[in-house]
């Protein structure tokens, strides 16, 4: 039985954690806010980008000469993975599900014979996927000094990814983020980025008879070359809004278990502190009495 | 005549949304004027001055934009930039 001052030891201990967790929680929950309403913010820009994209694209034919970022390499062997995870831990599961999401495609590609290399964007991620596929990380982009994620941030991030596409290092990228649902839910997401998926070309095709007589200036084949690395930056740039967003929520919800766990284990321990306080009393008084009655 | 609805959208947020009487931007290949029910364009924007008329003569706002690109239809005007400010 452990002894009445390493109980209380004990629960200041917890109680101090306990503190810990609170505050931190409250700053998450602020912070949500704030990567809520930036990632809010950010939806407009995207939603006109992809619909003039998509009826952009089914208005030029996919041909040898059409730009690569739409039209691929013509071949699908190499991959390249872009794990989007957080700079701080303590988030829950937050850093571990998009990881987890990056392995199994890692995974299934790597059955499927195809090479793959990973892009790592935050620290995260990194230790468990440079154990588990050694020497696969091509680069990692550090955020650590970001506050606030700015367009400019992104921007740089896809510049970089389209000069190693171009530098013919990969021939697909795919993006790892967790989509904010709320602050309870973060679905975490694969979402291819290079080539531009031909998904969204096609359910443009529908949309595009509607404004089939837009003039363009110069050419469509212009401004959509003019679009596609545009493009890529955009959805860099939501994935890193939404996964601010996601790790902020994690982070709440994971301190709020946390603050919890540690009320519940205070009261527990207050409880065999008490107990063992009054054993104490019991046994002092029982060898009184018996002392007493020996005389 | 009615007005033109103008709608300034970078990444980061819906900068302006408002309606006003003459949007002029800066096409890749030349200024232009946009007023209320211009024909369906689409066009490449360089950076430069946006100029926005409220009314035939005046000049409410110049913004400063960097890249990005302007689309006119039914609906009215709406210039994606990468980056803008107040000039």
């Amino acid at each position: 039985m452990p002894s009445l001052k390493s109980l209380k030891v004990r629960i200041t201990s917890v109680k101090s954690t306990q503190k810990i967790t609170k505050a931190m929680k409250m700053v998450a929950a602020a912070k949500l806010r704030r990567a809520q309403q930036a990632a809010e913010a950010g939806r407009p820009y995207a939603e006109r980008l992809s619909a003039v994209m998509s009826s952009l694209a089914s208005k030029v034919t996919i041909g040898p000469e059409s730009p690569k970022l739409l039209a691929g390499t013509g071949s699908d062997q190499r991959h390249l993975l872009v794990v989007a995870t957080s700079e701080r831990g303590l988030a829950g599961a937050f850093n571990s599900n998009i990881v987890k999401l990056a392995r199994k495609t890692a995974d299934e590609l790597i059955a499927q014979g195809k090479d793959v290399k990973f892009y790592l964007i935050g620290k995260k991620g990194r230790a468990v996927i440079a154990r588990l596929y050694p020497g696969k990380i091509v680069h990692q982009v550090d955020q650590s000094h970001i506050k606030n994620i700015a367009f400019s941030d992104a921007h740089e991030v896809s510049q970089d990814l389209i000069k190693r596409y171009e530098g013919g290092e990969f021939d697909v990228a795919h993006l790892f983020f967790a989509k904010f649902q709320s602050a309870l839910a973060q679905i975490p997401t694969e979402l291819q980025i290079i080539p531009v998926p031909l998904a969204a070309a096609n359910d443009g095709a529908a949309a595009a008879g509607a404004s089939a007589a837009v003039e363009y200036e110069p050419d469509e084949e212009a401004i959509l070359t003019e679009l596609l690395p545009r493009n890529v930056a955009v959805q860099l740039f939501r994935a890193m809004l939404e996964n601010a967003a996601s790790e902020q929520g994690s982070r709440m919800t994971a301190m709020d278990n946390a603050t919890r766990n540690a009320g519940d284990m205070i009261n527990r321990l207050t409880i065999q502190y008490n107990r063992t306080r009054q054993a104490a009393i019991t046994t002092e008084l029982v060898e009184i009495i018996s002392g007493a009655e020996a005389l | 005549m009615a007005d033109l609805h103008f709608e300034l959208v970078t990444p980061e947020k819906l900068l302006r949304s408002e309606d006003v009487h003459m949007v002029v931007v800066p096409g890749t290949e030349g200024d232009f004027g946009v007023l209320a029910g211009h024909a369906p364009f689409m066009s490449v924007i360089r950076s430069g001055e946006l100029q926005v008329y409220s009314g035939p003569n005046t000049v409410s706002a110049r913004i400063h934009v960097e890249g990005g690109f302007a689309e006119v239809n039914e609906k009215g005007l709406t210039v994606l930039a990468e980056a803008a400010s107040d000039a």
